[in-house]
């Protein structure tokens, strides 16, 4: 009765752990030979009991030294086989298994990498770091001990019952009869299992972020001295997490117990019906010793499909979480899938490019241009309007343009969607005419270099961290001379010069420091076009005079698009673009905007406010 | 072997410029005894738990190995007296059977419940213990230690403790019990075999220390590889954006490879350890096996050893040997957790460089003004990296004045301001606070009184409202708003798709830097505090955020000691006083319209700002 949704449920477990298997196809051949010694030793342990049997009753009931001596030879030999097949089955898989988990983490963390953006907005990093760490080590555990040990033990107790069973079938039939109870409740407890396996996962993901943010966030916790409000939401959740695990032990103990009692009882039964039979005659001494000896030898393997049936359960539950994260559509993939998405428009439009990039000399179409694009975030709530709704935009070859709006008018989303961090909802971009969906991502970012809001270094020296923005042939002079449009001298002063290591594990810089090399990246490659997102925010006046001044030189023959917040930065550029209510509301001079656009005036009018403060 | 894991340190020097560093290394120091003095701390509190676990468990050994003891009797009484018509033992067998086994499965759902209650309560201990140190911590060791090692430490380095407590613990009570017991059985069997079977514990304990040394060694080397692997995962996940724009995939790929590998080989070593263990205690005890069953043989033989011994004995030393595996697997999660539990004690170990006063003092009462008056005395401070940052350094703003800063990057604005919000302490000199020195006043007082908005303004997954609640948790929603319309951010978390409600989900990603500037000032409003410090806090809003900003200082921040550090003059003009700082040292000293009159720096950078606003 209760079999009717297990084997579907097995199935599913079965089918998730199955997916592995492209990893563990490399390693295979030593698997599958550490299974099979494992198997080799197992027999080999259920023979001693035989031999133990023969002696009892042939030599030693025969008082026959040299049959005794021959039989303790056999017992070493067969010992020495068993500990050395033992020792052979870890061996075998000791490198291999290591491998298949780190292979399974480099794929993830590649994986990783090329999801898009999109992707990581929507996923906290706990989580992602969790499937890397826990997950894999489970999996990895999972390889070595109950994918073998639920085969070994599953062919050690068949055996063992036909051991059994020859040497006496009623016996043999009073052992099996737990059986079935056992297997049934071995299903219903896997079921149970699964999910609280899984709850319990998922927290200690999320405990994992609430960690991370404690730490990124430390000098807010510090400035409020909020410790203890974090300190409390950490207790929280490690309490539901110390909640679910034990539940799951208590899970755990009911079939511990179910699964010691009712072979024990067999095993009792045996006992009883054996000294019946000894007493009888039917059997001998000898058998019966050996038979109890079979039986308890089984005991182990027996009792251990409990918590070998756990492990798997967990196992599948990390596969499945490991594979939420590999199943997502990597950047390539997700892009190609938008295009079919307005299947005939995207057919068109690829046609259209074709024809465009022929003759893309065409001055229209030179530049950076956007063709009504519109977008929303992929995961925006259905009905909210898109953050940007038809924004038409021509930046002539080698102008430079200042992108303004009001604070979260979507100018940084504006600037994510050149690189193509996020995929354009409808409408296109293009790069001198071409489509930037009909670049490679790797080509159109080589193409476009941008400098972000956030200047994120990462832990390398200095010096890679600027030339990281530029190809591989790129050297020391690329790098001076990117240090010096962005004024970052600062570099060469530094405890080791440009070979000091920055970032989370190096010195940590200044904010104002940070960004100036991220410019400096930004336009240490001579990218044809630049993406500048406020980028001299944090630098004091007198640095910002002059970044500007070295910066025009890149800009007089660059292609950028400069999102700006101050007169001085508007200026860099040749024109200006206002972005409002998602469209670009006004494209014109910083002055001639000034007179005609209200809106800009005010987004720029310190000026005015200035001069008030200054006059009281 | 030896070559594989001595030479990630041989490398370190080449790779890091700061070889003697043992945060570079990830090993910080960790006073002898310390790992076991934490493990015993954490388990001392649960003593009559642990107690009641190990005596269930002793218990269910108990009842088990009597299973034996039972069939010896069946053989050498039952199945006689049987033939002889007498059904007596063979019912207290039976009985005794049934018992044993409802006992032993009882004992054993008890045990392992009670079992994991200890093990979990250890590790919310622990997890606790970490969190809240590593939180009490001050800022410049986070700045050292990272946050991949912090979350190392608090996953994979207390998951092996927990490996250990669930599996572990359970194996070695098994282990010593069974060892004990059968040991005990067998010379009371007969002393004789008994003897022999102890001799067999000789060489397996030099094994067992043997695998502890090398195992130590290789898990060690273990836990510091995760770590590595942890942290450059964490570090590409948050600079996803320009790992992309970059386009640093392959080679980050290069480089977690070496750190995934230098793992994967540590992994290896350790489980080609056990694998060497596992051999060599097997063969130990199958020869003993063969060598007390050759010997018990012909005592039989001889008549001087009953068969029903003998078979017994047979069955018990199978059983004697059996749980050397699991000893293995204790060992194993020993050693790694043992491992773990050093880096763990290495991080409890740190003491806050910034540490709570022992004695605390109390503010005295607020003036007319809420603000209070700062006076740095002789303060001087240099970071670890070396270079005195401020030389003697002495300063006093009145209750109630707005002071700006300027100054180039490296003159020292920033130490001003974590000095002055103790996020570090001076080397030399004190900071005062209404006359008290910050050292002197408890953690929540400061806060309440200093109140710092930085640069980064982070943002906590949690909705809007819980991010602004940071200033003050006990805000009710109506503070809230008034704190978010004051600073004129209301407009655009009302137009949020769930509004104060909404998720700003991974470190903000939805909310721009500008608009995440306005929720922590919004956070500052709401704490409401005496001295208020602003370290480029301004820098991404635009013109009429900033306006926002200077409005909320001029009216609902009045009378409030401020401390603003910016580039933007336009917040220096609301200043009553202005600092031009230099090499650490207050170069100029005015109102901001007296220095702007004057020759000085200032007023060059006034007129070049003028200039810049065009």
């Amino acid at each position: 009765m209760a079999t009717t949704p297990a084997p579907a449920q097995n199935r599913s477990s079965v089918r998730t752990l199955l997916r592995l298997w492209p990893y563990v196809r490399p390693v295979r051949a030593r698997l599958f030979t550490a299974a099979f010694v494992a198997i080799l030793a197992s027999c080999v342990g259920l023979v001693i009991p035989l031999v133990l049997k023969w002696l009892v009753d042939g030599p030693v009931a025969d008082r026959d030294p040299a049959g005794v001596g021959l039989g303790a030879l056999y017992l070493l030999l067969l010992g020495f086989a068993e500990a050395l097949l033992f020792g052979l089955r870890r061996w075998l898989v000791a490198r291999p298994l290591s491998h298949v988990e780190a292979s399974m983490r480099a794929a993830l963390y590649r994986r990783l990498q090329r999801l898009p953006v999109a992707f990581h907005d929507r996923w906290a990093s706990g989580q992602l770091l969790s499937r890397g760490t826990t997950d894999l080590m489970l999996l990895r555990m999972f390889l070595a001990f109950p994918l073998t040990f639920l085969l070994v033990n599953g062919v050690t107790i068949v055996v063992g019952v036909v051991i059994m069973l020859l040497q006496d079938w009623t016996l043999g039939l009073v052992i099996l009869g737990p059986a079935v109870p056992v297997m049934v409740t071995c299903v219903i407890f896997e079921k149970r299992y699964a999910e609280v396996a899984r709850l319990a996962q998922d927290q200690v993901g999320d405990l994992t972020t609430v960690v991370e943010e404690s730490v990124l966030g430390i000098r807010v916790i510090k400035g409020f001295g909020r410790h203890r409000n974090q300190a409390r939401a950490f207790s929280d959740l490690s309490g539901t997490l110390r909640g679910t695990e034990l539940r799951k032990a208590r899970l755990l103990a009911t079939i511990w117990g179910v699964i010691v009692t009712l072979p024990e009882v067999a095993i009792g039964a045996a006992l009883v019906v054996g000294v019946v039979q000894v007493a009888d005659g039917g059997l001998s001494a000898g058998t019966l010793v050996a038979f109890l000896s079979t039986a308890l030898a089984l005991r182990w393997p027996v009792e251990s499909i409990g918590f070998l049936l756990a492990m798997s359960q967990e196992a599948a539950t990390a596969t499945e979480r490991y594979f939420e994260v590999m199943d997502e559509d990597v950047e390539e993939a997700g892009a190609a899938a938008a295009a079919e998405g307005s299947r005939s428009a995207g057919r068109n439009g690829w046609a259209r490019t074709a024809a465009r990039s022929i003759v893309a000399t065409e001055p229209g179409e030179r530049g950076l241009r956007f063709d009504d694009v519109r977008f929303r975030y992929p995961d925006a709530p259905p009905g909210s309007p898109p953050v940007l709704d038809g924004v038409d935009l021509h930046i002539r070859p080698g102008e430079s343009m200042a992108l303004v709006g009001a604070t979260g008018s979507g100018k940084t989303t504006l600037t994510a969607l050149i690189p193509r961090l996020y995929e354009l909802t409808s409408g296109r971009i293009t790069l001198d005419g071409v489509d930037i969906t009909a670049l490679s991502a790797q080509d159109l970012r080589a193409k476009v270099a941008v400098a972000f809001e956030e200047p994120t270094l990462f832990s390398a020296p200095v010096g890679d961290n600027v030339l990281m923005g530029a190809q591989d042939t790129a050297g020391p002079a690329d790098l001076e001379r990117a240090l010096s449009v962005a004024q970052a001298g600062f570099v060469y002063a530094l405890p080791q010069g440009t070979d000091t290591q920055v970032g989370e594990q190096g010195l940590s810089l200044s904010g104002g420091q940070r960004q100036r090399l991220a410019l400096a990246r930004a336009v240490v490659g001579q990218p044809e076009f630049l993406v500048l997102d406020d980028p001299l925010s944090a630098l004091d006046v007198r640095t910002e005079a002059a970044v500007e001044a070295a910066l025009r030189h890149v800009l007089a023959d660059t292609t950028a698009l400069i999102v700006a917040h101050r007169p001085s930065t508007v200026l860099l550029a040749d024109r200006v673009a206002l972005l409002s209510g998602g469209r670009i509301a006004a494209v014109g001079t910083h002055h001639e905007l000034l007179r005609t656009s209200a809106e800009y005036a005010h987004l720029m009018s310190a000026d005015r406010s200035g001069k008030e403060e200054g006059a009281r | 072997m030896t070559a594989a894991t001595t030479a990630p340190a041989d490398q370190e020097p080449e790779d890091r410029p700061t070889d003697g560093d043992p945060f570079d290394r990830d090993v910080l120091p960790t006073p002898p005894g310390a790992t076991a003095a934490l493990l015993r701390s954490l388990l001392a509190p649960l003593r009559a738990r642990v107690s009641v676990t190990t005596l269930l468990l002793l218990l269910q050994q108990a009842v088990v190995q009597a299973g034996p003891l039972l069939v010896a009797y069946a053989i050498d009484r039952a199945v006689p007296a049987f033939r002889a018509g007498d059904h007596g033992p063979l019912v207290v067998v039976a009985a005794g059977y049934l018992a044993c086994a409802l006992a032993a499965g009882g004992l054993q759902f008890a045990f392992v419940a009670a079992a994991a209650r200890v093990s979990q309560d250890v590790l919310l201990d622990l997890r606790g213990r970490i969190f809240r140190h590593a939180q009490a911590l001050s800022v410049d060791f986070h700045e050292r230690y990272t946050s991949g090692r912090l979350i190392s430490r608090s996953t994979t380095d207390v998951e092996s403790l927990r490996e250990l407590l669930d599996e572990g613990l359970q194996e070695l009570v098994t282990v010593i019990l069974s060892f004990v017991y059968i040991s005990a059985m067998l010379l009371w069997l007969d002393l004789g075999l008994g003897g022999v079977a102890l001799a067999s514990f000789v060489p397996l304990y030099a094994l067992v220390r043997l695998y502890q040394r090398r195992a130590g060694r290789v898990y060690r080397a273990r836990s510091t590889a995760i770590a590595a692997v942890i942290v450059k995962f964490v570090e590409t996940m948050n600079g996803i954006r320009p790992v992309r724009a970059f386009r640093r995939e392959a080679v980050n790929d290069a480089d977690f490879a070496v750190l995934n590998q230098r793992h994967e080989r540590t992994n290896g070593d350790a489980l080609l350890e056990m694998a060497r263990y596992v051999t060599g205690s097997r063969l130990v005890a199958n020869t003993a096996v063969a060598a007390i069953v050759l010997w018990g043989a012909y005592r039989v033989a001889d008549g001087t050893l009953a068969l029903g011994v003998l078979a017994a004995a047979v069955l018990y030393l199978r059983r004697l040997y059996d749980p050397i595996d699991r000893l293995g697997m204790f060992l194993n999660s020993y050693q790694s957790a043992a491992a773990s539990l050093e880096k763990i004690a290495g991080l409890l170990a740190q003491t806050p460089s910034v540490p709570e006063p022992s004695a605390p003092r109390q503010l005295p009462p607020a003036g007319e003004h809420p603000g209070r008056e700062v006076v740095f005395d002789g303060v001087r401070f240099g970071y670890r990296t070396g270079g005195e940052v401020l030389p003697r350094f002495d300063l006093t703003i009145p209750a109630g004045q707005t002071v700006a800063v300027v100054g180039s990057t490296g003159a020292g604005k920033s130490t001003l301001a974590k000095l002055l919000a103790r996020f570090y302490d001076p080397s030399d000199g004190r900071v005062l606070l209404d006359g008290v020195d910050l050292r002197d006043l408890a953690v929540p007082e400061l806060r309440r009184a200093v109140v710092m908005v930085t640069q980064e303004a982070f943002l906590f997954s949690g909705t809007v409202a819980e991010n602004i609640a940071v200033g003050r948790p006990d805000a009710g929603r109506e503070e809230i708003e008034r704190a978010a319309k004051e600073i004129g951010a209301h407009d655009f978390i009302s137009a949020l798709p769930d509004g104060y409600d909404t998720d700003v989900r991974k470190r903000g990603g939805r909310i721009s830097a500008g608009q995440r500037q306005l929720v922590a000032f919004a956070r500052a409003l709401l704490a409401d505090p005496a001295v208020l410090i602003l370290d480029e806090a301004t820098s991404s809003l635009d013109i009429p955020g900033e306006r926002a900003v200077q409005r909320a200082m001029a009216t609902v921040l009045k009378g409030r000691t401020a401390v603003v550090i910016a580039h933007r003059l336009s917040t220096v003009e609301i200043a009553d006083r202005v600092l031009v700082m230099e090499q650490g040292k207050i170069v100029e000293d005015g109102e901001p319209a007296e220095l702007v009159a004057g020759t000085g720096r200032f007023a060059d950078l006034h007129r070049a700002w003028r200039d810049s606003l065009a």
